[in-house]
């Protein structure tokens, strides 16, 4: 292993070990066995440990099956150094068990099991040896990088889809209680991948426009004319159309993003663009000025940037190790900061359906705490596109 | 940007500056060196130096999670930065020189503008030292100055927390507005990830002039301001009242000055609904000359003890002049270096206009406050009827750096 790269892991290590400590008990990283490249790894993921059935494996390729023995719904993910996702399992229901498969070359990892689908998660190292395949080569990293990031987004529209049509099959059930609390994991998954959308100046409109934007000739649909009906006037009386307006929307989408050509410059431009959202809509409470899950969307936003740079920091640890230090120092940062506004149910400031407190229940210095991390990090975020673009 | 340039600790510290320096006799923008004020010297510029006619005001706070290097690396990059400014050049590698696929080091609207006299003035509030929880977050909680101590309520105070106090100041005066602003914003967004930005204060037309070539301007209430100010020129004075002396305290402020803000809001509406007479006995002097009240003219000295015909004192026992004179004060005075601010209209339509005040002094503890005592309170000043003090900051100023050295180096070595 070359110098710098072990000195990465020294640090990945070091982090690891904090997290784990962070969190409550149940985080197992002593005990475990060897497994080969065959045996399926459990993990038990619950409200506060991420058991992994062992935690020293072969390289190659391994399926872990999950089982979520948390109150809530969960995700896996497989981590490698800087939160690179080498896989995932997403919406895994309480008592629920599905499997990821993934493939992992010799090196450290870390499970992290996100009960609530938020923040960094409990997590466990895990450790792989074994045959390293050699080091990719920058435009590998690259190549990797763009096919990483085009199966992110063709997942995310495959649950915008899914999530959507939980929704608007509430509505369609005229089940108020159920519609809130679909509304907020549609737009999460909307959020994630919305400078995509907002490339198809048509569709992305008609499904994410505000009231303001309904000008003269313009009609007001999407997820926000809904939003206004059901939290403003509290009614699902009139949002029939709307919801299968809705549905043809996000369906076109998942169509024409299967053909985008991604590329680093794309993937850098829209990183920023995610945290200019944040910095213009989300920090701001303007987006969800009728449900206040302002937060989802800021998470979800979060959520794709963090993804742009996992996927693109081998190559970006290349080209700007120092860019990729600020990073790695300024996401966590980030998120753990949104963790502080977790709210469950009966909790203060709880909205049916997001785990994170109304945007009303924010105080004037929280909501400057968060614009300050923004700001923080979208200096950084913005070199990205210039450094993987290559000068 | 911030955090991508090597160069932690002291040595990446000298070769940074140094490397900037070269560059400090080079002409502004408009190729005008008249327009220069230097960046290096025994003391900060922006104190003695001519007041120009603009400033903004800004108070950071360092992030929760910032260290003491992280500190360090933002006074380096402040102090590279400010250099370049202040020769009227862009930060970094410019507004649009740099590579131009990444976001420009300096954010543009300098650009063609004159160095404009722009003068950075960095300082560190109480807070550096000490948190409110009594931590001492950068290693430095013993080298506080004992002035640096916590400024006391004061009768009539309404002080908004959100708009007081700070970890570090940044005084950025310039000719131009635009080059004042373009330096606060260009300092914040270094500063981005380390410390953000707790406040800031727009001003216009110096209200003090600190030399004796300046022509003394007027404030809000249409009254001329500072004629009794201290004068820079004035070296044995600036010694004995502003700038820190060897053995006041310690060494790393010695050549330094403590900085006093204050948001001073003034009442406008009853203020111009008041007559001449009252407005001229309230301060002390005559609208028109500036005069001392029974004087002609600005500099005649101020007689506390004169008489009118009918025996009364011609200054006014509660006039401002009188309570805030040195005389009343034991002797205390202070170098003001303040401005108008004039933030639009509050919410009831009024003017929120008044004296942005900044004061630069040897020792608070026997300046600022001791002639503050003696204005505060309805029992005191009249003035008081007319003006507020919503904000309030204590900074201390290290000296001046040079080439090769970070703003308040001293400090941390």
């Amino acid at each position: 292993m070359p110098e710098a790269l072990s000195k990465t892991f020294t640090a990945a290590g070091l982090l690891a070990a904090l997290v784990v400590s962070g969190c409550s008990s149940g985080s197992s990283t002593g005990s475990s066995t060897e497994a080969g490249a065959d045996g399926p790894i459990t993990v038990d993921a619950g409200d506060t440990n991420c058991d992994v059935s062992t935690t020293q494996i072969a390289a190659g390729q391994h399926t872990f099956s999950v089982t979520n023995s948390a109150g809530q719904v969960t995700e896996v993910y497989v981590y490698a150094d800087g939160d690179r996702i080498m896989g995932e399992v997403e919406n895994i229901g309480p008592a629920l068990k599905r499997e990821l498969i993934v493939d992992l070359p010799a090196g450290t990892y870390q499970v992290a099991c996100k009960p609530g689908m938020v923040g960094n998660g409990n997590r466990t190292a895990l450790t792989v040896t074994g045959a390293t395949p050699s080091a990719a080569t920058l435009d590998e990293n690259l190549s990797n990088a763009v096919d990483d990031y085009k199966k992110y987004v063709n997942s995310e529209a495959a649950a915008l889809v899914d999530t959507t049509k939980t929704f608007t099959d509430a509505i369609d059930a005229g089940d108020m209680d159920k519609v809130k609390a679909a509304y907020p994991a549609a737009r999460l998954h909307y959020e994630r991948i919305e400078p995509i959308a907002e490339s198809f100046g048509d569709l992305d409109p008609l499904i994410d426009m505000r009231i303001d934007d309904a000008t003269d000739g313009t009609t007001f649909t999407g997820f926000h004319a809904l939003e206004q009906l059901i939290y403003e006037k509290d009614t699902l009386k009139g949002t029939s159309d709307l919801a299968q307006q809705l549905d043809t929307n996000v369906e076109k989408l998942q169509t024409v993003i299967k053909d985008v050509d991604f590329t680093p410059l794309v993937m850098g431009n829209g990183a920023k663009s995610l945290l200019d959202e944040v910095a213009k809509s989300k920090v701001t409470g303007e987006e969800e000025r009728y449900s206040r899950i302002d937060l989802v969307d800021f998470a979800g936003n979060v959520d794709g940037a963090r993804y742009v740079y996992t996927a693109l920091r081998p190559a970006l640890q290349e080209k700007d190790p120092a860019l990729v230090k600020t990073l790695d120092e300024r996401f966590p940062a980030l998120v753990d900061l949104l963790e502080t506004h977790r709210a469950k149910e009966g909790e203060a400031g709880y909205v049916t359906g997001s785990p994170y407190v109304s945007y009303d229940d924010l105080s004037k210095d929280d909501v400057k705490a968060l614009a300050i991390e923004v700001d923080a990090i979208s200096e950084p975020l913005g070199q990205i596109s210039g450094v993987v673009s290559g000068k | 940007m911030f955090g991508l340039i090597g160069g932690t600790g002291a040595v990446g510290v000298a070769a940074g500056v140094a490397g900037a320096k070269a560059t400090t006799g080079d002409a502004g923008h408009d190729g005008s060196h008249s327009q220069v004020v230097g960046f290096f010297g025994d003391h900060q510029a922006g104190i003695a130096t001519p007041a120009q006619d603009r400033l903004h005001f800004a108070a950071f706070d360092l992030s929760p999670v910032a260290s003491r290097e992280a500190l360090v690396e933002l006074l380096t990059e402040w102090t590279n930065a400010a250099l370049k400014m202040t020769a009227g050049q862009d930060v970094g590698t410019g507004a649009v020189t740099g590579d131009p696929s990444a976001p420009p080091d300096d954010t543009g609207e300098a650009l063609g503008l004159a160095a404009a006299k722009l003068t950075v003035t960095i300082g560190f509030g109480a807070s550096l030292f000490t948190d409110a929880h009594g931590n001492d977050r950068f290693g430095i909680a013993g080298r506080r100055p004992e002035q640096l101590a916590d400024l006391p309520a004061f009768a009539g105070d309404a002080l908004k927390a959100e708009i007081s106090g700070g970890d570090l100041c940044v005084q950025a005066c310039a000719d131009d507005p635009q080059v004042a602003v373009h330096a606060i914003r260009n300092l914040a967004r270094i500063a981005r990830g380390t410390a953000s930005v707790r406040y800031s204060q727009l001003g216009f037309g110096r209200t003090s002039s600190t030399t004796v070539s300046q022509e003394t301007p007027r404030n809000m209430m249409g009254f001329k301001d500072g004629t009794a100010n201290l004068k820079a020129d004035d070296t044995d004075s600036m010694n004995q009242h502003v700038w820190v002396q060897d053995g006041d305290g310690p060494d790393w402020m010695t050549g330094g000055s403590y900085l006093v803000s204050r948001r001073i809001r003034m009442l406008i509406e009853p203020w111009d609904s008041t007559p001449l007479t009252e407005q001229e006995r309230v301060i002390g002097r005559t609208k028109g000359a500036g005069a001392p009240i029974g004087r002609t003219k600005e500099f005649d000295p101020v007689d506390l003890d004169a008489q009118g015909s009918d025996g009364a004192p011609l200054i006014d026992l509660k006039s401002h002049v009188r309570l805030a004179h040195p005389t009343t004060n034991n002797g205390a005075t202070l170098l003001r270096r303040g401005y108008s601010f004039t933030d639009g209209t509050d919410d009831l339509g009024r003017l929120d206009a008044g004296l942005f005040f900044l004061a630069y002094q040897r020792d608070p503890r026997t300046q600022f406050v001791t002639i503050q005592n003696s204005l505060a309170g309805n029992a005191n000043d009249v003035l008081n009827e007319y003006i507020q003090h919503v904000s309030s900051g204590l900074f201390a100023c290290p000296p001046g750096v040079k080439a090769g050295e970070y703003v308040g180096q001293a400090l941390f070595t």
